[in-house]
């Protein structure tokens, strides 16, 4: 143990929190995927994690499109056109791939009224399926004789290992405090995700459809009875969790620039417990939650060393429960007041 | 989806027919049909099956994997199934039981297999102790998430412990003891005595003496004999589970999966009863992961035991049907089978299976062998239905009439 590492002087405790709030920010937004379906279906939606992958390769594929594969560094001023392009992008393809889950994993399961564990196991299926797919990319194009044209997407032989995006994004200093210095990117990350909450958080609790949403979540067929539309609200619901994700992934791909097929599985984990954290099913518990996990994991690694990171992730999460079984926040989507 | 059901239903009805003869057979006649069942799962690697032996990879190893996966699936069953406790981390105690064996018979000590079995078991079963009684005070999936945590604390903190070999893993884990003379290489293979294997010629069997098995020599060259050994805890562990399955606790496991408030209510004490269940889980983990320390490999890592085989063997549990015992040795059998079976889509695999297991979750959300009651309840429900839309036609027809 090594707390001098941490509060040994401002400057390290400033970073490692800071470092903490930005991998925060960016769990909380897909926490939001997972607390979104379970408030309205509670229901663990496993295959999000994949969601979020199809966005971080998104993001590289309209980098390489509008630039090329050549390696460069930008600075964000000059990235803000392509990283707006992969934005949509990413929110495109991440929504998609959502919508995609919910129509083949789910909805043949919700219509059934199956027990609750069999949906787990098909969302368990399709993360699988999903993550190989992307993994075997260029067999697909292969497949399809596209290997040619597509060869600088697909990394053909190499589509199992890391895939980089070829432009580098400069982190600038803007201030200092303490001795240590904000980059703009992390304050894009950090203002980003909350606007993005904020923006949910009142699409939930001001809108037509977020009424429906916390209609359908309190009680399903209350709602169809009042004249929603319980299957398009899931759908809805997936979508909205796609585009949190693709958001997300953009962030991630800012800050960190390299992705691969199973690069969704730990964040996806480190989301889900941020979501839990803060109550499941609750909006505001998710940026908490996330947020805290992000700021007391970073705080962990710099104490008892890199490669503990993750026990101290789960044993905060395990002694959150225990104090509070229901989260931080613990509060249903369908409780939240307009 | 619908055209295959019905297609398939035949089927069910002459397995149920079947079934229905079996359990009208006197005991000893039951017995004895269990026994013959027994000996040919025994005997399958050497008999090679066409169609079911893989091509491409040892058989006795492949038979090894699945019947560990059927221990393993066996186990959760009684944490999922019986119990309705969600646990996404139960291969954490499947390392525990591995490492423990791993400790005491190569890298601290020298001790024998079936000495270190036992306090495999126990240690695991301890561990499943400490683990449950501060969760299971919490309900549901955020049991679920904790659970999941725990697995991977555990092999994260193996992973980063030198005294366990880190990241290295342990190495030269012995072999459970020869039963019989010991091998002397290079002439005399050892053992009591030689069991040919069946070869196959399309469809026509002959016996090939040349890859003989010997009974008993847990070597590295012959997988099959680890099979026979797990295959028998297997057995036994069927023989306990249907015990307690059938005794107080397994009802007031039963009580407390579908209302944990009214059992509690009845007088039943549902955390007892849930930390049994999960200690119990767990010791069959251990059992299962500790068979698989001191296998033909005798090698074990933190890279052994990813969070990924949690989910595997939650969807061996309830893709076979959770509660029901055979269900969930179907299960894990297929879940371990298929991916070995279908080796030559090499990098296909694990593809189809994932979309064969969301294939299968649609298509039979009770899992492929539900337990007998969920049937009944089915039935009771349809039948039930049947009744009220008759009678409301009856009613229609008589306003209609008057």
């Amino acid at each position: 143990m090594d707390f001098g590492n941490l509060f040994g002087s401002p400057e390290n405790f400033l970073s490692y929190t800071m470092g903490g709030l930005v991998f925060g920010a960016i769990y909380a937004l897909i926490a939001l995927g997972y607390t979104m379906v379970y408030g309205v279906l509670q229901l663990i939606n496993f295959a999000h994690s994949e969601v979020f992958m199809y966005g971080t390769f998104a993001v590289a594929w309209v980098f390489i499109l509008l630039h090329g594969t050549g390696s460069a560094t930008w600075d964000l001023g000059e990235a803000v056109p392509v990283l707006l392009v992969a934005l949509l992008a990413a929110c495109a393809l991440s929504a998609g791939v959502a919508l995609l889950i919910e129509r083949v994993a789910y909805r043949p399961l919700l219509n059934k009224n199956a027990p609750k564990l069999i949906a787990l196991i098909s969302a368990i299926g399709a993360s699988f399926a999903l993550a190989e797919a992307m993994g075997l990319r260029d067999r697909f194009a292969e497949v399809f004789r596209l290997d040619d044209n597509l060869a600088d997407y697909v990394a053909p032989g190499k589509a199992r290992d890391v895939f980089t995006n070829p432009v580098t994004i400069r982190e600038h200093d803007l201030f200092t405090i303490g001795g240590y210095s904000l980059s703009d990117i992390d304050l894009v990350i950090i203002v980003s995700a909350l606007l993005m909450m904020v923006a949910l958080d009142q699409f939930v609790r001001r809108t037509r459809f977020g009424r429906g949403i916390r209609a359908v979540a309190q009680d399903p067929e209350s709602a169809a009875l009042m004249g929603v539309n319980p299957t398009r609200v899931v759908q809805v619901t997936f979508v909205i969790g796609g585009l949190m994700a693709g958001v997300a992934a953009t962030l991630y791909m800012m800050k960190v620039g390299v992705t691969r097929q199973n690069a969704g599985f730990i964040l996806g984990v480190k989301a889900f417990t941020a979501a839990v954290m803060g109550g499941i099913g609750n909006l505001r518990g998710a940026l908490l939650g996330g947020l805290i996990l992000g700021v007391m994991e970073n705080w962990g690694s710099a104490v008892f060393g890199q490669s503990w990171k993750d026990v101290v992730a789960f044993v905060l999460l395990v002694l959150i429960l225990l104090v509070r079984p229901s989260g931080l926040l613990g509060e249903a989507l369908g409780k939240a007041r307009a | 989806m619908n055209p295959i059901s019905n297609a398939l239903r035949p089927v069910g009805q002459a397995w149920d027919s079947v079934m229905a003869r079996y359990s009208r057979q006197p005991v000893v006649v039951k017995v004895l049909i269990l026994f013959v069942i027994a000996l040919f799962f025994y005997a399958l690697p050497l008999l090679r099956p066409p169609l079911i032996t893989t091509n491409e990879i040892d058989f006795g190893g492949v038979m090894f994997q699945v019947a560990a996966f059927a221990l393993v699936a066996l186990g959760l069953n009684i944490v999922i199934g019986y119990a309705g406790l969600l646990d996404l981390g139960y291969v954490g105690f499947y390392a525990t039981g591995a490492y423990t064996t791993g400790v005491l018979t190569s890298q601290h000590g020298s001790w024998p297999f079936f000495l270190a079995l036992p306090v495999a078991i126990a240690v695991t079963m301890v561990t499943g102790v400490i683990l449950g009684a501060p969760t299971l005070r919490v309900r549901g999936d955020y049991l679920a998430i904790v659970t999941l945590g725990f697995g991977e604390i555990i092999r994260i903190c193996v992973k980063n412990i030198e005294w366990l070999g880190a990241s290295a893993g342990i190495k030269d884990i012995p072999h459970p003891n020869t039963i019989g003379p010991k091998a002397t290489p290079p002439f005399d293979p050892g053992g009591l005595f030689e069991i040919p294997r069946v070869e196959w010629d399309g469809l026509i069997p002959h016996l090939d003496k040349d890859h003989p098995v010997y009974f008993l020599v847990f070597g590295a060259t012959n997988a099959i004999p680890y099979y026979w050994l797990i295959l028998t805890a297997l057995l036994l562990v069927l023989l306990g589970d249907r015990l307690v399955k059938n005794s107080r606790v397994g009802r007031a496991w039963e009580a407390t999966r579908e209302d944990e408030d009214a059992a509690e209510l009845m007088g039943v004490p549902t955390f007892k009863f849930k930390l049994m269940a999960f200690a119990l889980g767990a010791a069959i983990g251990g059992l299962s992961g500790s068979f698989y320390a001191s296998g033909q490999g005798g090698y074990i890592s933190p890279d052994s035991f990813p969070l990924l085989l949690s989910m595997l063997f939650v969807a061996a549990v309830i893709v076979g049907g959770s509660g029901n015992r055979w269900g969930a040795i179907a299960g894990g059998a297929l879940v371990a089978y298929l991916p070995e079976r279908f080796r030559e889509f090499a990098d296909y695999r694990l593809l189809f299976f994932g979309v064969a297991l969301t294939v299968l979750a649609v298509w039979r959300p009770e899992g492929l062998l539900p337990p007998r009651r969920t049937r009944r309840a089915k039935a009771a429900a349809a039948e039930i239905e049947a009744l009220e839309e008759g009678e409301l036609d009856e009613e229609l027809e008589e306003t209609r009439n008057v």
